[in-house]
């Protein structure tokens, strides 16, 4: 090890976290900055590496709609046909530098954002939010589905990309984030205020493009529609901020937290890019008329990363709005859920202060020891896919990362340093 | 049939599902029941009392395990519903709760930087480690914890000396710190005597009656039974005397304890005869002759309160507080009736009947502990039942009546007893009121000698003050109504007792002697935080029990509540590895 003591290597971690400077700088298909999207029929996936017999509905469903999508098949069947027959390479989306909500299907021409970390030069991406309903990441893939992601491809990616280069140098994410987290966001279940920040940084600059109306109209459309818009910036923006944390190759943050509907994932700075995983629990929640706890899919999503980076569930104080969501108790609940938190946590993120919290910072480097040693499962607030393929959201809520993840992360760990 | 249910990461403390195991096994239609966390001993436990499942078998450390042994099958969701609504009625009342409760040291430091005591009532194999933690932090301890090892506990007093801190403890019951109840404690009027004492019942019986005397205590320290024993040599005992001669507000020191070893007694004795304070010393089974020097020694816990508000006062102290006229008239016993039966919760109380009793039989002063009974002599039987012969699986009996009243009964049913002895211990973390809980068996075991022909008589003493959370009044009041002698020491009960039965002790004149110092010169300075320990406000950080909040928050003390749960929920190769990760 590199430093004196856990603490200290821990602390290298946490000021990575707190010195990076992530920007928004392009919106690009995915294939141009992924090069393992070029080689035939790949496919990026959520969470820790999975088989296609393995995937749940959701992401089974999005799979079929990215062949569909990329043209590879004309008919679902066919397309599940190559799926299961092995003719698509699965990759998980955090072994490229990518990231990607719920089933986080990404293929070669969908649009992805680019957050670049301008303190250590490292990039990350994720697709583009789609809105609700009846969406790609939570395994739909009707014409509907597949009309939209090609309106993305061919419209909105290429309208904010053209906007974000009359910007000077990007948009600077931590001012934005820093602006809604006092805006009632929690960047994981609330995205509104960022999403309306965005959109007010973005349309001065799309009103300058020398674009058809119609389409300029429906962009701002769509970004004035989509709350969560943000979500995806959010999850690219923290995935470029941990990436950089993980040079850093000691210590006990947790520097990665996914799942893939079968299995929990994480990686310990310590660790490197080993995945340590336990079977996902199921989220628990407020669902939508007509659905229950029972139409439930396992957890899904790399989606966490936001609690990696100490939002979201981590930050539940920071948005009233969405309390319920813990129980029934609203805001005394919410305090609880961020002070508990807070004991697994090494510090606060001066950069991000909660007023609800009175100003203290988010959460700042999940240590997987205090995890172990409190039984304090880190909190992640999550949407709520359809155990069905293509049925889409049916509600949101919260799960817990399941603590043997951590015990195994910790173990693996003090073998690697000769401790036991 | 056995039926079980587990609740997945609900955790308790042991004290809580105790007392909703009781709740819980007064509902008709169950043959037995038990409620505990799943932990692997625990798990021995349910093993022992015929209630272990295959359920129970799979449920983790952090998993509440209910096990019913019922033959209606109805009743698993009686259970069910009483046990949820027990959890969720506490949950309501601890919504509104004034204090911060953290999770681990870090955050309970972040919430209280200024702490300066950690109150530690966690499970005995791990409290050693938490103390260990809190010195680490530059904390006081006192550790509430029993079942400590001696070698834990010399090694964390020898730290804590070194450091300049104080253990209270382990297995510490009571503590008065500038006014504020630690533990089971009294709400005693502060005043000018500091004790130190080494056993609990008797450091609440000389401070309750040095409060009914009308005078107040300034600090009472705690020190654990085993301190003035080998091999600790009463750690913590001197640093606590330098700390009270040193602290101005201080003009009496107390010492309580049982007899020490003879070496550490005669250190102790020349520190206190170094002293520029009186002293008042009671080792009880020690037999005093005379006041030597400063230190006047006592009988017992009576006459040590009062030497000590004489001394405060300015008065000349009296060659003997003890003898007095104790005659109870138409005592009405039949031929057999011979014998006492002292049913005690307090440990140093029943220590002292024993011997007052052993004396009063002519069998000298010394008393041996054996087997939970201090005194088992042709029919005479002393016993502490809160020794762990009697608490193992169940809440002491200050808190819980259910051991004492068998007692009650089987002693009454006995054709030699011809009086039951009893003490009721108010204050803090005691019973809420434990005359009214005692009294139905007083009351049954009463009628059925009286059936049999026998007048049972019924002798108690309480103690406690009037600004206690129980009403002192009202336990007086509700006992006598019933027909119990009461007394207002210890002492005075034992000897009313004792004159029952035609018994009596004979006490010592004792003549005050110059002379006792030695030539050898002590440092009597102490650490800076010992100082502040003694002329501060203590802030606490209260590791374990919730319910020892309740005195802290009524004191308006500062403290946080650290929800402590075993480190990586009791496995302990985990435990392990987080200790080499560092």
């Amino acid at each position: 090890m590199n430093y004196k003591s856990m603490d200290e290597a821990n602390k290298a971690v946490i000021d990575k976290i707190t010195g990076s400077a992530p920007f928004l700088v392009d919106v690009v298909p995915a294939k141009d900055k992924i090069k393992e999207l070029n080689d035939g029929k790949v496919l990026l996936h959520a969470g820790p590496p999975i088989k296609w017999e393995d995937m749940t509905g959701p992401m089974q469903g999005s799979c079929i709609g990215a062949s569909l999508y990329e043209g590879w098949a004309s008919s679902p069947e066919e397309a599940e046909k190559q799926l299961a027959g092995g003719e698509v390479t699965f990759i998980p989306c955090h072994h490229v530098n990518a990231v990607g909500p719920m089933g986080g299907i990404t293929s070669a021409n969908m649009p992805v954002f680019v957050v670049e970390n301008r303190t250590d030069g490292n990039e990350a991406y994720c697709i583009m939010n789609e809105g609700i309903g009846k969406v790609l990441r939570f395994g739909a893939n009707s014409q509907e589905v597949i009309d939209r992601l090609k309106w993305m491809q061919n419209v909105l990616g290429p309208t904010i990309a053209n906007a974000l280069k009359l910007t000077e140098d990007g948009l600077n994410l931590n001012v934005m984030i820093a602006k809604a987290i006092t805006m009632g966001d929690e960047f994981h279940q609330r995205n509104i205020a960022a999403s309306l920040i965005f959109l007010k940084e973005i349309s001065p600059y799309i009103v300058q493009l020398d674009m058809d109306e119609k389409e300029r109209k429906d962009v701002i459309q769509f970004l004035a529609d989509t709350d969560q818009f943000f979500l995806n910036v959010m999850m690219a923006t923290s995935k470029a901020v941990m990436d950089a944390a993980r040079q850093i190759q000691d210590g006990t943050v947790v520097t990665a937290m996914c799942r893939n509907g079968k299995d929990f994932g994480i990686r310990i700075s310590g660790m490197g890019d080993e995945w340590f995983t336990a079977p996902v629990n199921t989220p628990q929640g407020l669902f939508f008329t007509g659905f229950s706890q029972e139409d439930a899919n396992p957890d899904i999503g790399d989606s966490a990363i936001t609690e990696t980076f100490g939002v979201g569930g981590m930050a539940m104080i920071a948005a009233p709005g969405v309390t319920r969501f813990v129980g029934a108790g609203g805001f005394d609940d919410a305090l609880a859920t961020s002070n508990e938190m807070a004991e697994i946590c090494i510090s606060h993120n001066s950069n991000f202060t909660i007023p609800t919290w009175d100003f203290q910072g988010a959460c700042l480097g999940i240590d997987a020891r205090k995890v172990v040693e409190t039984g304090i499962e880190p909190v992640i607030n999550t949407g709520i896919a359809n155990k069905k393929a293509g049925l889409g959201q049916v509600g949101a809520g919260t799960v817990r990362a399941p603590k043997e993840c951590f015990e195994k992360a910790l173990e693996a760990y003090a073998v690697k340093l000769g401790l036991i | 049939m056995l039926h079980t249910i587990i609740k997945k990461n609900s955790y308790q403390d042991s004290i809580n599902l105790m007392l909703l195991t009781n709740s819980v096994s007064t509902m008709e239609g169950l043959n037995k029941v038990q409620i505990m966390m799943a932990t692997p001993a625990n798990k021995d436990i349910f093993k022992d009392a015929g209630l272990h499942t295959d359920e129970l078998e799979a449920a983790e450390s952090n998993d509440m395990a209910i096990v019913m042994d019922t033959d209606d099958a109805g009743m698993v969701d009686k259970v069910l519903e009483k046990v949820d609504q027990y959890l969720k009625d506490q949950s309501i009342s601890n919504k509104k709760q004034g204090f911060e409760t953290v999770r681990t040291w870090d955050k309970a430091v972040d919430a209280l930087p200024n702490a300066n005591v950690a109150m530690i009532s966690v499970p005995g194999q791990y409290a050693a480690d938490e103390a260990d933690k809190a010195l680490d932090r530059g904390l006081h301890v006192f550790m509430f914890s029993d079942n400590v090892s001696v070698e834990d506990e010399l090694r964390l007093k020898k730290k804590a000396h070194e450091k300049g801190l104080l253990v209270m403890g382990p297995d510490c019951g009571t503590g008065i710190l500038d006014g504020v109840p630690f533990a089971f404690a009294n709400v005693v009027s502060k005043g000018r005597i500091g004790l130190v004492g080494a056993s609990g019942t008797g450091i609440q019986e000389v401070s309750t009656i040095i409060d009914h005397l009308g005078e107040g205590v300034s600090h009472a320290i705690g020190t654990g039974g085993r301190d003035l024993k080998d091999p600790i040599g009463a750690i913590t005992m001197m640093d606590s005397i330098r700390a009270l001669e040193n602290h101005s507000q201080t003009e009496i020191i107390t010492i309580i304890s049982k007899p020490p070893a003879e070496h550490v007694r005669n250190e102790v004795m020349e520190l206190l005869q170094s002293l520029s304070k009186p002293v008042v010393a009671v080792f009880l089974g020690e037999k005093p002759t005379e006041y030597v020097g400063n230190v006047y020694q006592a009988y017992t816990l009576a006459e040590t309160a009062h030497i000590a508000v004489d001394l405060a006062r300015g008065n000349e102290v009296k060659p003997d507080y003890n003898s007095g006229d104790f005659t109870v008239e138409n005592t009405n016993l039949k031929d057999g009736q011979k014998t006492l039966k002292g049913l005690y919760s307090g440990g140093t109380l029943a220590s002292e009947a024993a011997v007052l009793i052993s004396d009063a039989l002519g069998l000298g002063t010394h008393i041996k502990n054996e087997e939970g009974y201090v005194l088992k002599h042709e029919g005479h039987e002393i016993v502490d039942l809160g020794d762990d012969k009697y608490t193992q699986g169940k809440p002491h009996p200050m808190i819980d009546p259910e051991t004492r009243s068998k007692f009650i009964e089987q002693a009454g049913a006995d054709a030699s007893t011809a009086v039951i002895l009893l003490d009721f211990v108010l204050g803090y973390g005691s019973h809420d009121d434990m005359a009214s809980a005692l009294l139905p068996s007083i009351k049954k075991a009463v009628a059925a000698a009286e059936e049999d022909g026998r007048t049972l008589h019924v002798v108690a003493t309480v103690c406690g003050t009037k600004n206690d959370p129980q009403s002192y009044d009202g336990h007086v009041k509700e006992l006598k109504e019933a027909g119990v002698i009461v007394k207002e020491t210890n002492n005075e009960a034992v000897r009313t007792a004792l004159n029952i039965v035609g018994l009596h002790v004979e006490d010592n004149e004792k003549k005050h002697v110059e002379g006792g110092k030695s030539d050898k010169k002590f440092d009597l300075s102490v650490s800076d935080d010992i100082a502040s320990l003694v002329s501060e406000r203590p802030r606490v950080i209260n590791v374990g029990l919730k319910g020892f909040t309740e005195a802290l928050e009524d004191t308006g003390t500062q403290f946080v509540q650290y929800d402590w749960r075993p480190v990586a929920g009791g496995n302990a190769r985990m435990a392990k590895i987080l200790s080499l990760l560092k």
